[in-house]
């Protein structure tokens, strides 16, 4: 549904389908992004993110982590442009002396992997469980719609704190650096499931009793396959924009896990490290140190989301 | 409708039941309530002994049904960081919790409302622009953002509002307190309530816009209209009272996920309510207060959701019928 356009469609049976390509320059999510000029900033922004995010390494002038390039005596120097700045330290440096510029591109990239992985693993869990309770129906739909509902129970923020203390609980002697990541992936995957399969769960039932998924049960397919090859693509569209808006829900909850301090260890900051560890020096007037994390957090966060808002509107034809 | 009632009622206490269990898997299996109360060199029996007062040796069914049993009489045991009754401590913080909660909502209906409204009907004008930009920057930015930012303006440059605590309480009853009667109290109000109604604020805008523009496309508006009924008639008497069915639903079912935002907004103003004590609590892995703060927020969000549920089947004709039908 999602890549099929008026335009297209009325294509006589006869002759091949275009290709994807060839649809998508033909696609009205093109034009319509040509004409958005708010969506195509956006875009660029959260392009330029993500290769920053991926090739820190590369792009950071210093390498925040390594002891033997950091010194206690470049500590809470202001940014460059400032009186007392460093032309070293762009956005000034953190209070153990760290680049900030270096230091937020490393806690985006530890930001952008948190939330993809656990945007990933929120929607596989998702949408097989949305379509197994659409498609099945009974008993399996009412036992994961009323998991649901329990899960719903608890905002995302309040499952993923009961996560983090009950797996800290378990692993008390373990190295808390080398779970602190999988334990926020776990938290946002297990956290944000429920709308995707709310979602996949609700199509799922419209478009079982279709005629193409009365014929294929009649042929005999079994049931996983009717669902993989024959509902998902059907159903799939919304998730979509679900998709993005999570991606920014997804890091802007690993960055409040951090900043309350049960997420990443300073050692290993992400975004929301930095803001915390910057908090603490806001009264003696050191605001550089939240500024620049803040600012870059905000940035993508509203980056996503524009790109989110926009997909929703061209995907939905009712607003055309 | 008895049977729909019922059924609910019914769904709700096996949701109650799940929670308890996980509750009591935490309670009973993560921090071993034992290891908490003793210390390295306590000897043995006396742990033994311990373990048995605290009916640890017995099979996990029974205490399973102890555990409910005693939640009901809301007695979740003793904190481990604190030594002090886990419900005495929740209490003692309840009342700045839910003074703040239910400020945060009024101040998010009363202005998110209005704006929703106004950015339907005039959707091109530069204000509307403006509403729903600071909407999407209003979603975008992280609560504890919104917080740094407002104490960073008002308490440390501009020095108007404290930036913690809650000011001056006036004890009220036997356990209840409240700042509502102090200037310092409403002043310590202010930006605690912001920053926790932002969100909420841009979420109902955001649905009162949406469902604002989806009901003034519907036949009967465009009836209404082609009877000559004055615009504002049709703005406010028709399109908002359709409108205000799902967003006083959202707003009832945002009311759990605003106590349980405040504990990051209860972090960042070191506000003295249950969420920082939970946040306290999962630092310390202090399981019983955890186990305790999360029964206490599933019944209140259960029963919320039950009494949605159960207005919508009494307001609404056609959901009536589909029960009746089952």
């Amino acid at each position: 549904m999602t890549a099929q356009t008026p335009s297209s469609t009325p294509v006589a049976p006869s002759t091949k389908p275009p290709s994807l390509w060839a649809r998508i320059l033909d696609s009205d999510i093109l034009a319509s992004f040509l004409r958005s000029k708010v969506t195509m900033v956006a875009a660029v922004i959260v392009l330029l993110m993500f290769i920053g995010a991926a090739f820190s390494p590369w792009i950071a002038p210093t390498n925040p982590f390594d002891p033997a390039t950091v010194f206690l005596s470049d500590a809470n120097i202001p940014p460059a442009w400032q009186a007392g700045g460093d032309p070293k330290f762009i956005f000034g440096t953190d209070d153990q002396g760290r680049d900030l510029y270096s230091a937020i591109l490393y806690g985006l990239r530890v930001s952008l992997i948190v939330g993809g992985l656990g945007v990933a693993l929120a929607a596989t869990i998702g949408i097989t469980l949305g379509l197994l309770a659409g498609y099945l129906g009974g008993r399996v739909d009412s036992l994961i719609m009323r998991i649901a509902d329990v899960q719903l129970t608890f905002p995302a923020i309040l499952i993923a704190l009961l996560i983090d203390g009950v797996v800290r609980g378990i692993f008390k002697g373990a190295n808390r650096e080398d779970t602190a990541l999988y334990v926020l992936v776990i938290s946002i995957g297990l956290s944000f499931w429920v709308q995707y399969a709310r979602t996949i769960r609700g199509s799922t039932l419209v478009e079982r009793n279709k005629d193409y998924v009365q014929a294929a049960r009649l042929v005999g397919l079994p049931a996983p396959l009717i669902m993989l090859r024959h509902v998902l693509p059907n159903v799939i569209g919304p998730v979509l924009v679900i998709l993005t808006i999570n991606l920014a829900l997804a890091v802007i909850t690993e960055a409040t896990l951090s900043f309350l301090g049960v997420g990443l260890p300073p050692t290993q900051p992400s975004l929301g490290t930095l803001i915390s560890i910057g908090n603490r020096y806001l009264f003696s007037g050191d605001w550089w140190i939240v500024a620049f994390p803040g600012l870059t957090l905000a940035i993508l966060v509203l980056a996503v989301n524009l790109l989110g808002d926009w997909l929703r509107d061209a995907l939905n034809p009712r607003l055309r | 409708m008895l049977a729909f009632i019922l059924r609910r009622l019914f769904q709700s206490l096996l949701v109650m039941l799940a929670v308890a269990l996980i509750a009591f898997a935490m309670f009973r299996f993560v921090g071993d309530p034992v290891n908490q109360l003793v210390s390295l060199d306590t000897p043995q029996e006396q742990v033994a002994q311990i373990r048995k007062s605290l009916g640890l040796d017995e099979p996990v069914v029974v205490q399973f049904a102890r555990y409910i049993y005693n939640a009901v009489r809301l007695e979740f045991g003793v904190s481990y960081q604190f030594r002090l009754p886990v419900i005495s401590l929740l209490g003692e913080r309840a009342p700045a919790t839910l003074e703040l909660a239910f400020m945060s909502a009024l101040f998010s209906l009363l202005v998110g409302i209005p704006m929703g409204v106004y950015t339907a009907l005039r959707r091109d004008s530069w204000l509307a622009k403006l509403f729903q930009t600071v909407s999407l920057v209003g979603i975008s930015l992280p609560t504890f953002l919104i917080g740094i930012l407002l104490i960073y303006l008002f308490s440390v440059t501009l020095g108007w509002l404290p930036s913690f605590g809650r000011g001056e309480v006036v004890k009220i009853g036997n356990w209840w307190t409240t700042g509502l009667l102090t200037a310092s109290g409403w002043k310590a109000l202010i930006l605690p309530s912001i920053t926790l109604g932002l969100f909420q604020m841009t979420l109902i805008m955001r649905l009162v816009r949406a469902e604002m523009l989806e009901v003034l496309r519907t036949d009967y508006i465009k009836f209404a209209r082609a009877r000559g009924l004055k615009t504002r008639a049709i703005h406010f008497g028709h399109a908002l009272k359709n409108t205000l069915v799902p967003v006083i639903t959202i707003a009832g079912l945002q009311l759990g996920s605003i106590i349980a935002f405040a504990i990051i907004t209860e972090t960042v103003f070191q506000w003295p309510g249950m969420g920082l004590l939970f946040l306290k609590a999962v630092q310390q892995v202090d399981i019983p207060i955890m186990a305790a703060y999360l029964i206490l927020i599933s019944f209140l969000f259960v029963s919320i959701n039950l009494i949605v549920d159960l207005l919508y089947a009494a307001v609404d004709p056609r959901l009536r019928a589909t029960i009746g039908a089952h």
